[in-house]
């Protein structure tokens, strides 16, 4: 970005002010450290100056906002035109329930829903399965069928929110279900904007939430691609996740790598199962984490924009700039919040929230304080949306596109961070791919490595948790007002399912489930037979069950 | 109730402690060892090599579930390295195999291989006893899998399973030197990996060029363990290797190099043990030691001197 | 002769599927000498059991983050003392409210770590409660 000369110029202004001024002030008072890092220990310098960026070419690596390769922003005006979608993820115990709280969500100023769903729904188990037991409406709201759906989506016009399903195994069934409900609602497909999850690969990684092999699974993803760019072209078909990943350990360069090396193979697949990458491409979105290290999360941010967009249009040569654009919800950091003093978790989610809109996020969810101990209370979620809005309207961060652009710390971490970032991503091509990486664990060892290392830092002192390895409190009073899930909710849907089986057209069900059968066994769309069951009531765990049939299940391999 | 006779009665608490005990303090086990000795014999001991992510505890654990539908029992012994530095180990095979965790006909039991370098824990042939007169069928041992190390498995299974996959480089150019011996039955697992087809084409030819009138040869497998296939097969193929095994009688003759090789050992230990027990008393060996260190005596002087106890206190001899 | 090592289970009853923090323990139990057996995700009350009585193991450790600890620890613990093992020391750890604990421990769970707990001090807590022999 700068001439030669006067690069070399300032190069040699350093090593003089190293010698002098900086010297002399050394010599008296040592620095903090011998060597100072990121979060995740990549190297920081004492300071940054033009000769540190001089690589950077402003055209070709920054460009302006909403151009090639986007670094400064997916859109011209960003967030003078609109602020970021505040889109908290909530939900748990029944449909009924949830159905309350997100209509709290939306009167509170919230603009998007996001739906968590407990665990049997998420692993296509209804909640009448003995696995279930103690599990039904702890961690999300419990969905067995049509009929919850349309509980948890009652007086809510879908054709006037949009709403995001963290759902991955199971995602096509949902998204069948809601498609049922809008239908019910007289809100065509088309109409339909939201998103889901529908990431299997970082469910084997890092979530845990995995059903079928990776092959089916990456089968019931192309075909939702296939499905949605005819009939829902305002849906995102995938969240390409790299927040569990984050969560479970890793770095932020490896959080990049491996959710884009993952976002690969996706690409991969639907372009071999024939479709084009310019349809559905526009359709890919992403989910990062903002965690605790500012500069080093929007330099991430930045890195990941830019590396998506080389990599769709070098790779697979996309020619619909949509195709290039990397559009990503974000949401801060659970694994950051400690059980000690929770208050702090506000400021902590602060600073997570405003590395996630400086580095140009679509959507933010902001955890409540007290996370690490249960569900979010009522008050904590408000404390968190307000969180976001007190970004929005008062810190001024949203009045300028990509405020840090030029900072020559930030484009110099957001180039190493791409460039690390890349290297991965060579390395899992020669395993052959995310798909056969994850089959023989490198991604996996890589994390628990990371995880591993980090924990030991906290251990040793050598990396400072406010509240947890310093200035700790001698007695700390246990929080109150924490949100218990009525343990009747098990029984409740139990007993809402056993009606359901008696009232339902048992008929109509047994021939959806057969079609649906053929269908796996064929290499035909799965999309149309799933719709299908789940409008005449077949369960969750029914349709999920006919797939297992088919598909058999993954079985993990521990890799230490 | 003493261990023994729990475990005879196959109580899983009274199989667990014994191997506990086999593994941490050996001496203390030899009375229940004894008395579970005439009732063992009976099992049929099949070990597992291959290097790792070969597959090899899906595939056990595929085994057994064939077994178990065939109505025969099973015991699974599944060996961990032991980390040389700190002696702890991560014992994760069973991850595999969990779904046979209630089943009251398998018993599972991990150990580690705290600084035995064959593949093998020292205590496996103890733990393959109790298990043996605990009343199982099938015992499967499941090495380490690191390679051409794994030697202890052929002087501890009737059978010897080699696992392969393709996709590992090219392992079998590196290993065909050992593997050719140890294996009575090949298993090329995750066979719907492209290059399935050419390991199975190699192996066989390996075997084709080295069949030195052999009357055995090691049938060559395809299974995908995941989700099953090929599974059957390898069963068959066990029974007929233990059936050519029991019409030439060479399951005898096998075993008695075992029961030899185990007595040997039970000597050899025992010789040491005794000696080194003689010559602690009263500073003896330090003494030894010391005269070792200023180059009065060498090292074979000294270990002569030692061996000269028995004869010297009249307890050797013929 | 050496000291024996201590046999952990370490086992992720229930659904969730995040298993950082049993996998970070399992290596610091491992590095702190011991011999850890590690089962995975969706582990069943009666499959831990199960593994913890095949295993002989002197410890069972418990992650869980889902909230259905409630449920699933006093399962495991009336198992236990259904098949005679109730003198395995049984600890548990993950997202458990403080209100939650005292009842845990009345069902027999000795100990409950919360999150911020050190690797170190887990180490600590069975390398003295262990059951000795």
């Amino acid at each position: 970005m700068f001439a030669k000369e006067q690069v070399d110029s300032i190069r040699e202004k350093k090593r003089k002010w190293e010698e002098t001024t900086l010297k002399k002030v050394l010599d008296r008072f040592p620095e903090r450290s011998q060597e100072f890092g990121t979060l995740s220990d990549l190297p920081v310098e004492r300071v940054y100056t033009p000769a540190d960026v001089a690589d950077l070419g402003y055209e070709r690596d920054l460009g302006m906002p909403g151009e090639y390769p986007y670094t400064r922003g997916i859109q011209p005006t960003m967030y003078r035109g609109r602020f970021w979608t505040m889109r908290q993820y909530a939900g748990f115990g029944t449909a009924e329930e949830s159905n309350k709280r997100y209509k709290y969500l939306l009167e509170q100023g919230q603009t998007g829903l996001s739906v968590a769903f407990d665990l049997p729904t998420q692993i296509g188990l209804d909640s009448d399965h003995s696995l279930a037991e103690g599990e039904v409406g702890k961690v999300g709201v419990a969905i067995d069928s049509l009929e919850d759906m349309e509980t948890l989506f009652a007086g809510i016009p879908l054709d006037k929110v949009s709403t995001s399903m963290t759902i991955n195994a199971p995602a096509a069934v949902l998204l069948a279900m809601y498609i049922a409900v809008a239908e019910k609602q007289g809100v065509a497909p088309g109409k339909l904007a939201g998103t889901i999850q529908n990431d299997i690969l970082k469910e084997y990684v890092a979530r845990g939430t995995y059903i079928f092999p990776p092959q089916p699974s990456m089968r019931l993803i192309t075909d939702t691609f296939a499905y949605c760019s005819t009939n829902l072209p305002n849906w995102n078909t995938i969240s390409i996740s790299g927040y569990h990943i984050r969560e479970a350990g890793c770095t932020a360069v490896q959080e990049v790598a491996f959710t884009l090396a993952d976002g690969i193979a996706y690409v991969d697949a639907a372009v071999k199962a024939g479709l084009d990458i310019d349809k559905f491409a526009p359709r890919l979105s992403f989910f990062f984490n903002a965690h605790m290290d500012l500069l080093e999360e929007v330099a991430k941010f930045r890195a990941a924009r830019r590396l998506w967009a080389r990599i769709m249009k070098e790779r697979f040569g996309a020619k619909n700039p949509k195709s290039f654009m990397l559009r990503f919800h974000t949401q801060t950091a659970g694994c950051a919040l400690t059980a000690q003093q929770p208050d702090n978790n506000v400021v902590r989610v602060t600073l997570q929230a405003l590395a996630a809109v400086l580095g140009g996020t679509q959507s933010l969810h902001t955890n409540s304080r007290d996370e690490a101990l249960a569900l979010p209370s009522e008050d904590s979620v408000r404390i968190a949306l307000r969180t976001q809005q007190i970004i929005a309207h008062e810190s001024g961060v949203a009045n300028t596109v990509d405020p840090l652009a030029g900072s020559y710390y930030v484009e110099n971490l957001t180039a190493h961070i791409e460039k690390k970032a890349m290297e991965y991503i060579e390395k899992i091509d020669a395993l052959g791919g995310a798909v056969k990486a994850i089959e023989q664990g490198f991604i996996q060892r890589e994390i628990q490595e990371s995880a591993y290392e980090y924990q030991k830092s906290v251990e040793s002192g050598k990396r400072i948790v406010v509240g947890v390895n310093k200035y700790q409190l001698e007695a700390e009073e246990a929080p109150k007002d924490l949100l218990k899930v009525d343990p009747a909710v098990g029984r409740y849907q139990k007993e809402k399912l056993s009606r359901l089986r008696a009232t339902r057209d048992p008929g109509a069900v047994e021939l959806a489930l057969k079609r649906l059968k053929e269908t796996a066994q064929s290499d035909a769309n799965l999309l149309p037979p799933i719709i299908e069951a789940a409008k005449v009531y077949a369960t969750l765990g029914e349709i999920c069950g006919v797939l297992r049939e088919v598909f058999g299940e993954y079985e993990t391999s521990v890799i230490f | 109730m003493t261990l023994a006779e729990g475990i005879l009665a196959g109580d899983q608490r009274a199989i667990a402690r014994l191997i506990t005990i086999v593994e941490n303090r050996p001496r203390e086990a030899i009375p229940a060892l004894q008395a579970l000795y005439p009732h063992t014999g009976k099992a049929l001991v099949v070990g597992i090599t291959g290097p790792p992510g070969s597959g090899k505890s899906t595939l056990v654990g595929r085994l057994t579930k064939r077994l178990r539908q065939l109505g025969k029992t099973v015991g699974i012994i599944a060996v961990d390295p032991t980390s040389p530095f700190t002696g702890g180990a991560i014992l994760g095979d069973r991850i595999r195999m969990q779904d046979l965790a209630t089943d009251p006909g398998v018993y599972i039991r991990s150990m580690g291989t705290r600084g035995s370098l064959g593949g093998l824990a020292k205590a496996t042939h103890n733990v393959i006893k109790i298990l043996d007169a605990a009343g199982k069928d099938y015992i499967f041992v499941e090495t380490v899998g690191v390679g051409q190390s794994e030697v202890d498995i052929v002087k501890t299974a009737d059978t010897t399973l080699v696992v392969l996959v393709p996709g590992l480089g090219d392992d079998i150019q590196t290993i065909k030197a050992g593997i050719l011996e140890i294996a009575d039955i090949f298993v090329v697992n995750k066979a719907d990996r492209q290059d399935a087809g050419r390991v199975v084409a190699e192996l066989e030819m390996m075997l084709d060029l080295s069949s030195k009138e052999v009357e055995w040869r090691p049938p060559v497998y395809s299974t995908v363990a995941t989700s099953g296939k090929g599974i059957d097969a390898v069963v068959e193929g066990i029974e007929q290797h233990i059936h050519y095994l029991c019409q030439n009688s060479k399951l005898e003759a096998r075993r008695r190099e075992r029961y030899r090789a185990e007595i040997m050992n039970i000597v050899k230990e025992g010789i040491i043990t005794q000696l080194l027990d003689f010559w602690s008393v009263g500073g003896k060996l330090e003494t030894l030691l010391a005269e070792v260190a200023a180059r009065e005596k060498d090292p074979y002087a000294a270990a002569w001197e030692i061996m000269q106890t028995f004869t010297g206190n009249g307890k050797g001899g013929s | 002769m050496k000291e024996r090592p201590i046999r952990v289970l370490i086992a992720k009853p229930g659904l969730d599927g995040h298993d950082r923090g049993a996998k970070v323990l399992a290596r610091a139990l491992r590095d702190a000498g011991m011999e850890v057996i590690y089962t995975g995700l969706r582990q069943t009350p009666e499959q831990i059991v199960g593994t913890g009585i095949q295993e002989d193991v002197d410890v069972i450790g418990l992650s869980i983050l889902s909230g259905a600890h409630t449920h699933l620890f006093p399962r495991v613990m009336e198992l236990l003392r259904e098949r005679g093992a109730n003198d395995i020391l049984v600890i548990g750890g993950g997202i458990i409210p403080e209100d939650d604990i005292p009842a845990l421990k009345k069902e027999g769970i000795a100990e409950i770590f919360t999150p911020g707990t050190t690797t170190q001090a887990v180490i600590d807590y069975i390398k003295e409660n262990v059951r000795q022999g």
